[in-house]
């Protein structure tokens, strides 16, 4: 994905991008480096399966995505919320901001959450989501994704960050994905097909491990990780 | 991702709940309508144990039912309007002067955190090593009913003091 030419600037990060340094917090006792916590009563078996929120079944090709959930030191991180949001499988948002004359579709919402079990294991079944026009450059589509948020073991520990199919044409050229500027890097924000997790006659099956990078995504040497 | 009940963080109907609000601005004044704060605090006793049920679903329907309108989480979620605004209705923490805060937006390739501080503190670790306009963009102005006002300012005059936990 590193021969086509270069994508356009991100457009959206030319008013928001703060000109001051970050500040460092150096207070030990700062409520940042503790909570929130989720539970059982905020994640029920329907948040996990996005296929079965509604009572039709959603249009798409069904997926189920996997992986493991692993802090810098490659500990799991247990008992963790995990957040997915995405397009249907024609790429549009169910989000009145979203205007992109794709269909909606009416069993699909395209949220889910789930917690990690004792090994970091998360897991989820869904559509593959849908390509879709975004406006940041003339002929600018996005590829298909998937919005991840992980919640860690503290408020800093927060990442979000998005998961990629591999194949995908659209990789090349999309400057949200290059704006991560490391080769590697980027590699690691793409899912690998794996047909293990395939259910037969059911969904395809992505894998893709993350490492939560730590407060303020702080890189050390020979250290993995999606920041 | 907002949810049902995610600004109300307060317990229904707890008599020393106050409102927390302001409006976000991206480098050009424009309100930002995108955006999504990430609220999370001690409890007004002090605790930081926090406590699940932020994000409860209905059983019966599964749609997001909220908070069960007891139990006091620490931690809030809400998005900004199209006029850029925000607002949660919480009880004032206990043991810190500030609400942490974090906010997402389109074109944030890394949310932003900062801290929102209901009352100055001469001896707050943080405070103390800002000059006074850096200070005064992570203080809360006191207005009536019990609201306090706190604006995040993206970029350029005023622009907030964004924070890294090294």
């Amino acid at each position: 994905m590193t021969t086509a030419p270069s994508p356009p600037p991100y457009r959206s990060l030319e008013l928001r991008t703060p000109h001051g340094p970050l500040v460092p917090v150096r207070d030990p006792d700062a409520v940042e480096l503790t909570g929130p916590v989720f539970g059982v009563t905020d994640v029920t078996a329907l948040d996990s399966d996005l296929t079965r929120q509604h009572t039709g079944e959603p249009i798409g090709e069904r997926i189920t995505v996997t992986g493991q959930v692993t802090d810098r030191q490659g500990r799991p991180v247990r008992n963790q919320l995990v957040e997915l949001w995405q397009t249907n499988a024609a790429g549009r948002y169910a989000h009145r901001r979203d205007q992109h004359p794709a269909p909606l579709d009416p069993n699909f919402t395209g949220c889910g959450r789930c917690l990690t079990d004792d090994n970091g294991t998360y897991a989820f079944t869904t559509i593959r989501p849908g390509a879709y026009a975004w406006r940041n450059h003339d002929n600018a589509w996005r590829p298909a994704h998937l919005h991840f948020s992980f919640f860690g073991t503290a408020f800093t520990q927060r990442l979000v960050t998005q998961m990629y199919f591999p194949g995908d044409p659209l990789l090349a050229l999309d400057p949200v994905l290059h704006s991560v500027t490391d080769e590697a890097d980027r590699a690691r924000l793409v899912a690998a097909y794996d047909h293990d997790l395939s259910v037969p006659e059911w969904s395809l099956g992505y894998r893709w491990d993350v490492v939560l990078d730590g407060p303020s995504a702080t890189v050390f040497e020979g250290e993995g990780g999606v920041r | 991702m907002p949810t049902t009940g995610g600004p109300d963080i307060a317990p229904l109907a707890h008599p020393d709940t106050i409102t927390l609000h302001g409006y976000v601005y991206d480098g050009a004044g424009a309100p930002v309508h995108d955006a999504l704060l990430e609220i999370w605090q001690p409890g007004p006793d002090g605790s930081r144990a926090g406590a699940p049920g932020s994000l409860r679903r209905d059983p019966v329907t599964g749609r997001a039912a909220g908070r069960d309108g007891v139990t006091f989480t620490g931690f809030g979620r809400v998005p900004t309007d199209a006029d850029g605004h925000w607002a949660i209705r919480t009880l004032p923490p206990g043991g810190a002067p500030y609400l942490s805060v974090a906010l997402f937006a389109r074109g944030l390739l890394n949310h932003l955190r900062t801290r929102a501080y209901l009352r100055d503190d001469p001896d707050d670790a943080l405070l103390t090593t800002l000059d006074a306009s850096r200070r005064a963009t992570l203080l809360a102005q006191a207005g009536p009913h019990r609201t306090y006002r706190f604006d995040i300012r993206l970029q350029g005059d005023g622009e907030t003091v964004f924070l890294e936990f090294a």
